[in-house]
C-alpha cells in the first residue's frame, strides 16, 4: 500500500476513469468546468452507519459522496460547490426522525437522500412534511404512500412484485400454482403480501394455494419454515416462493434451503430483497437459479452502467465492489435534483418540487427514468437468475419502463386513488371517483 | 477413449429401441417428423435459439432420444462451455480450444460472434433430467442409483423407455426399487401412455410404499385429475392417507432433531457465558462479539489456507477450532486483564463497561472488513443432508450438534479433572481461602475469563457455518445466551445444557404451532414465569460454598 509506484497508477487510474464518467455524464457539456466558488449547498445524507441496517446503508452513504465529488469536479450545481452533510441515524428509527429534524432545521440542506427501510421512511416523513424538506427515498417498497417531500426513486409493488408474480406464473418461469409468501414481519412484507393476495386471487389461486409466515428480523433457525415449505410444495402443483425476507436473515435462510436439498428448478425463490450486495456474502454455488426481481443488476451491459461501475471501483479503491438496485436509485436521484436545481435555478424547496415532475434522467440500464406527477419515477423490471459467480443472469425483462403506482389497484381501499402533485389536484391521494382529495397531506 | 466408444454404443442402441417404441404422447415430439425422414432433423437445432423455451425442448428431445454427440453436448452445455455462432453453428469450449459440437471434430480457430447457450431453470430442469436419463444407461453404480433416483422424484412420462431400457437389462439389485418407483410415478404422471387402470392401481400402490413427499406430490395430482379411472383415483387418495399418517410420524422425530439442533447452537454460544457469567459472575456484555471474532477467525483461516494450500482448504473448519480457541482466548484474556479486573464486585459497571466494548469491537470489525458480509465456504463433506428413515438429517446441523456435545465434554473435563479446574471452583466459591491456600486468583480469573472466551470463539467457528458473518453476529446470540444460562441455573453446565434442549425444542415444537414471531414471546413468557417460580434456574447451585 505504501509503494509510491502502486499509488500513482491507482490515482491515474481514478483520474482517467472520473475523466470518463463525466465525458459520459455531462454529454456535450465541457469536461472541466470552473472549479466552483461561493457558500456551498449542502445536501443531507441520512442512512445508518452502524447498528442492523449498516450492512445495507453504508453503500448507499458512499455513493452519494461520490456522485458529489464528481458533481463539484463538474463545476458543483449553479456554480457553488456541494457539500454533504452526513448524520447516522444508528438504525434506530425514532433516531431517523432526531436525525432528520438536525439536516433541515440546523444545517439547512436543500435535499436529503436517505432511508432504507419503510419504518424509518415512516419516521422521518412527519418531520420532512412539518419542514418542508426534500427527500429522495432510493429503495423500492409497498406504495400505499405518496407525499408532496418525498420522491420515490425505488420501486412501486407495481414496478416490482407485480411483474415478478406475472413471471412466476408464465410458462418460463415454471407456471407455479401454489405460492409461499415467506417474509420478515413488518411493514414492508406485510403491505406486499397483502396485495400480492389480492392479486393472485384475481389470478385464479385460492386460498388453499397460498402459504403466508412472518419471521422476527435477524431469523437465523429455518429448519421448520424449509420443511414446511417443502411440505405445502408436495401437493403435486409447482410451487414457488415470494420472500420479502429481511437483508440479515436471508442467508441463513437459503443455506438451509440448500442444506435440505431443495433447488431452484423444484421450489424456486423469487427475492424482493436479495441484491449484488446480500450474495457477497454467500456461497452461491447451491443458489444457481433462484430468482430476484429488481430494476437495475450490475451485470447489465451498458456504457453508462460500465462506467458507473468504474467510477464506484475507483472510488472504494476496490476492483471487485459490487454495485445494486438501491445505488442505481440514488444515481437517478441525485442527477434528477440536479436538473431540478439547474433549471429552478435555486435551491428554493418549493421551486425545486414544482420543477422536478416532468424531469428525465437516463439510467443506468439504457432506458430514461421520468418523474411522474405522483413523486414516482418510470423503471424497467428485470428478472435476474443468481449465477455462480454471486452476478444474476437477466432472465426477463419488461419491453419498455413502467411508470410507478403510489397506490395499489389491488387493496379495495385504495383502488381509486392517484397522486398528482401538479396544479389543480396537488393532492398525494386524490380520489377518482368522488373527484375529492382524502387529504392535504399524504394519507 | 473406449468408455466413451461405449456410451455413443449404448445412445444408438437406445435411438434404435425408441424408433420402435409407441410415439410419446409428448406435444414437443408429436410435431416432429420421424428420425428415419428423408430430410435429416438437426436434433440440436433448438439449442441454437435465443428463447429459453427452444433450448429446453431440445434438451429434453435429446435426452429421450439420443442423438451422436448429444452426451458431449449436454455436458458442454451445463459446464457453460457450449456456444452458438453468427453461422447457426454449435460449438464446444475447452480452456482456448474448440470443437465443433456436432461432429466432435476440432476447429482451427474461435468461430465468429460466438455467445454462449444461456441456461435459466427451465433449461437447468430439463437438462437435470436428460443427463439423468443419460447417467442411467451410462454411468456407473453409484450414477444410476442418482440418476434413478432423480428421475423418480421428478417423473417426467416422456423418459419412460429410458426407464422401462433399465428395467429390462440386468442391474444390480440396489437399483430394481427407485427405478420400479420412477417408472410407477411417470405412469401416474400427466403426458404418460394410456395403460388402464390396474397398470395404475399397481403404480399407486409402489408408490404408496414408497411414500415419502415426492410420491405424495404424484398421487395427488393424479387423484385430482378428472379424466384417470375412479377407481385408480380413490386408491390414490387412499395412499395419500396412509402416506401423511407416516409422514406426521416422520415429523414428530423431525421436529425433535429441529430442536435439539436449535439447542446445539444455543448450548454453544452459551457454554463460554456459563463459564465467566455462571462461575465468575461477570455480565459479560461483549460475549456476542467474541463468539463474532470466533467467526472472523474462522473466515481469516478458510481465507489464509485457501491462498497458502487451496488442496488442504476443505480442512480448513478444523483448522479453524484451535485457531478460533487461541485467538478469542486470548482476546479474552486480554479483555479481563486490561478492563474487567478493576470492575470486580461492581456488576453495573462491568455490565456497562463491556457493552462499550461490545460497541467497539463492532466498529472495529466494520472498519476492518467492512459492514457487508464476508463469505465462509460450506466445505463439501458438510454441504447436503443424509435421510435416516423419513427424517432429512442436514449435515452442517448435525456436525454442529457433535461438535456441541464434544466442546461440553471438554469443558466438563477441564471444570472436574484438571487442577486449574478445581482452581477456578476453589476461587468461585471462595476467593480468599483460596488466595490463603496458595492460589494465584488473578492468574486464575485471567485464565478463567480465556477459557470462556475460548469457547466462545469455538461457537463462532459452528455458527459461521449456518449464519451471516457480519459484525451484528453477536447481537443475536447474546440474549438467547443470557436465558439459557439463567434459566438453567448460574454456574451449572450441566444446567446449561438442559435449558438450551429445553429452549430449542420447545421453540421449535411451538414454532408451526403459532408461528415463529409469537412462538419465540410465547417461549420467553414460559421462561419468565418459570423463573418467577424458581428464580435460581432449573438445577441451582446448592451447598455452603454459595452465597445467597
Amino acid at each position: 500500500m505504501t509503494d509510491p509506484t502502486m499509488r500513482i497508477t491507482r490515482r491515474d487510474f481514478a483520474r482517467f476513469s472520473l475523466a470518463a464518467s463525466a465525458a459520459m455524464l455531462g454529454g456535450s457539456r465541457t469536461l472541466r468546468a470552473a472549479p466552483p466558488s461561493g457558500e456551498p449547498i449542502r445536501i443531507g445524507v441520512l442512512h445508518s452507519l452502524s447498528g442492523t441496517m449498516a450492512i445495507s446503508e453504508t453503500t448507499l452513504k458512499d455513493v452519494i459522496l461520490m456522485l458529489v465529488e464528481l458533481q463539484n469536479r463538474k463545476g458543483g450545481v449553479l456554480g457553488r460547490p456541494l457539500e454533504a452533510v452526513v448524520v447516522d441515524p444508528a438504525s434506530n428509527w425514532p433516531l431517523f426522525a432526531e436525525k432528520a429534524r438536525q439536516l433541515l432545521a440546523v444545517d439547512k440542506v436543500s435535499a436529503t437522500f436517505g432511508c432504507w427501510t419503510s419504518v424509518s421512511r415512516k419516521a422521518v416523513l412527519p418531520v420532512f412534511e412539518e419542514l418542508d424538506g426534500i427527500l429522495f427515498y432510493p429503495v423500492q417498497y409497498e406504495g400505499q404512500e405518496c407525499s408532496r417531500n418525498v420522491f420515490y426513486m425505488g420501486a412501486a409493488p407495481n414496478q416490482q412484485a407485480i411483474p415478478a408474480v406475472d413471471y412466476l406464473l408464465s410458462e418460463d418461469g415454471g407456471g407455479a400454482k401454489r405460492f409461499a409468501l415467506v417474509g420478515t414481519d413488518y411493514v414492508y412484507p406485510r403491505t406486499t403480501n397483502q396485495i400480492l393476495q389480492s392479486y393472485l386471487k384475481q389470478k385464479g389461486i385460492s386460498d388453499a394455494d397460498v402459504m403466508v409466515n412472518y419471521t422476527p428480523f435477524g431469523q437465523s433457525d429455518w429448519q421448520t419454515i424449509v420443511s414446511q415449505i417443502k411440505t405445502f410444495g408436495s401437493a403435486g402443483r409447482k410451487t414457488a416462493v415470494i420472500s420479502t425476507i429481511n437483508g440479515d436473515a436471508n442467508v441463513p435462510f437459503y443455506k438451509e434451503l440448500a442444506a435440505q436439498g431443495i433447488s431452484a428448478t423444484d421450489i424456486p425463490v423469487m427475492a424482493f430483497s436479495v441484491g449484488e450486495e446480500e450474495l457477497a456474502g454467500m456461497d452461491t454455488k447451491p443458489l444457481v437459479g433462484q430468482l430476484a426481481a429488481w430494476n437495475y443488476f450490475q451485470s447489465i451491459d451498458t456504457p453508462a452502467n460500465q462506467a458507473f461501475i468504474q467510477e464506484w471501483r475507483a472510488f472504494t479503491k476496490n476492483p471487485r465492489r459490487t454495485t445494486n438496485d438501491p445505488m442505481e436509485a440514488h444515481y437517478i436521484g441525485f442527477n434528477l435534483w440536479v436538473q431540478a436545481v439547474t433549471k429552478a435555478g435555486t435551491t428554493d424547496h418549493d421551486k425545486v418540487i414544482e420543477t422536478m415532475v416532468g424531469l428525465k434522467q437516463p439510467n443506468l440500464t439504457g432506458s430514461v427514468a421520468e418523474v411522474l406527477p405522483n413523486h414516482h419515477i418510470t423503471k424497467p423490471v428485470y428478472i435476474g437468475e443468481i449465477q455462480e459467480d454471486g452476478q444474476f443472469n437477466v432472465v426477463w425483462q419488461t419491453p419498455r419502463a413502467v411508470p410507478g403506482q403510489a397506490w395499489s389497484p389491488f387493496v379495495p381501499e385504495t383502488r381509486n386513488l392517484i397522486g398528482d402533485w401538479r396544479a389543480p389536484i396537488r393532492c398525494g391521494n386524490y380520489d377518482t371517483v368522488k373527484k375529492a382529495c382524502l387529504g392535504t397531506r399524504h394519507v | 477413449m473406449s468408455e466413451r466408444r461405449r456410451r455413443v454404443a449404448l445412445l444408438v442402441l437406445l435411438g434404435v429401441v425408441l424408433a420402435g417404441a409407441p410415439a410419446p404422447s409428448r406435444a414437443q415430439t408429436s410435431d416432429r417428423t420421424t428420425s428415419d425422414a428423408a430430410s435429416p432433423v438437426d436434433p440440436f437445432a433448438g439449442l441454437t435459439s435465443p428463447h429459453f423455451e427452444a433450448i429446453a425442448a431440445a434438451v429434453g428431445r435429446l435426452g429421450a432420444e439420443g442423438a451422436p454427440q448429444a452426451q458431449a453436448v449436454l455436458r458442454a452445455l451445463s459446464a457453460h462451455h457450449l456456444f452458438v455462432a453468427e453461422d447457426g453453428g454449435l460449438y464446444v469450449r475447452e480452456g482456448e480450444s474448440w470443437t465443433d459440437a456436432r461432429t466432435g471434430a476440432p476447429v482451427a480457430s474461435a468461430p465468429a460472434g460466438a455467445r454462449m447457450v444461456r441456461e435459466n431453470n427451465r433449461v437447468r430442469g430439463a437438462l437435470a433430467q436428460a443427463m439423468a436419463g443419460q447417467a442411467l444407461l451410462g454411468g456407473d453404480a453409484a450414477a444410476r442409483r442418482d440418476a434413478a433416483v432423480r428421475l423418480a422424484d421428478h417423473p417426467d412420462p416422456a423418459m419412460l423407455p429410458v426407464v422401462e431400457r433399465a428395467l429390462a437389462t440386468p442391474h444390480e439389485a440396489g437399483l430394481d426399487v427407485p427405478l420400479q418407483r420412477a417408472r410407477a410415478a411417470m405412469l401416474l404422471s400427466p403426458g404418460a401412455p394410456t395403460t388402464g387402470e390396474q397398470a395404475q392401481s399397481a403404480a399407486v400402490r409402489v408408490l404408496r410404499d414408497a411414500g415419502g413427499l415426492d410420491a405424495r406430490a404424484v398421487l395427488a395430482r393424479f387423484a385430482a385429475d378428472e379424466a384417470a379411472p375412479a377407481e385408480a383415483r380413490k386408491a390414490a387418495r387412499r395412499a395419500i392417507v396412509t402416506i401423511d399418517r407416516r409422514i406426521r410420524l416422520w415429523n414428530l422425530g423431525q421436529q425433535v432433531f429441529y430442536g435439539l439442533s436449535l439447542g446445539s447452537v444455543l448450548l454453544l454460544a452459551a457454554m463460554g457465558l456459563a463459564i465467566t457469567f455462571g462461575v465468575m459472575g461477570i455480565i459479560n456484555m461483549a460475549h456476542g462479539e467474541l463468539v463474532m471474532l470466533g467467526a472472523y477467525t474462522t473466515y481469516l483461516t478458510q481465507k489464509t489456507l485457501t491462498a497458502v494450500a487451496p488442496g488442504l482448504a476443505a480442512f480448513s473448519l478444523p483448522l479453524a477450532v484451535p485457531v478460533a480457541f487461541l485467538v478469542c482466548g486470548a482476546a479474552g484474556m486480554l479483555i479481563e486483564r486490561g478492563l474487567i479486573r478493576f470492575l470486580y464486585g461492581r456488576p453495573l459497571e462491568t455490565l456497562l463497561a463491556t457493552w462499550g466494548l461490545s460497541l467497539v469491537l463492532q466498529q472495529a470489525v466494520r472498519s476492518l472488513f467492512g459492514p457487508t458480509n464476508v463469505a465462509v465456504a460450506t466445505p463439501g463433506w458438510l454441504a447436503g443432508s443424509f435421510q435416516l428413515g423419513g427424517l432429512t438429517i442436514t449435515l452442517d446441523r448435525f456436525a454442529i450438534m457433535l461438535f456441541a456435545g464434544a466442546v461440553m465434554g471438554a469443558v466438563l473435563l477441564v471444570l472436574r479433572r484438571t487442577a486449574l479446574g478445581l482452581q477456578m471452583r476453589a476461587v468461585t466459591q471462595n476467593r480468599r481461602m483460596a488466595a490463603l491456600m496458595g492460589i494465584r486468583t488473578a492468574r486464575v480469573d485471567a485464565l478463567t475469563f480465556g477459557l470462556g472466551s475460548g469457547v466462545a470463539g469455538l461457537a463462532g467457528v459452528a455458527v459461521s457455518q449456518i449464519d451471516n458473518v457480519s459484525p451484528n453476529l453477536g447481537q443475536g446470540y447474546i440474549i438467547d445466551s443470557f436465558l439459557v444460562v439463567v434459566f438453567g441455573g448460574v454456574g451449572n453446565l450441566w444446567g446449561t445444557l438442559a435449558a438450551a434442549m429445553t429452549l430449542g425444542v420447545g421453540g421449535k415444537a411451538l414454532e408451526p404451532l403459532v408461528g415463529a414471531v409469537s412462538g419465540k414471546i410465547l417461549l420467553l413468557l414460559l421462561v419468565i414465569l418459570f423463573i418467577q417460580r424458581h428464580p435460581r434456574g432449573m438445577f441451582p447451585l446448592r451447598g455452603r460454598g454459595v452465597e445467597s
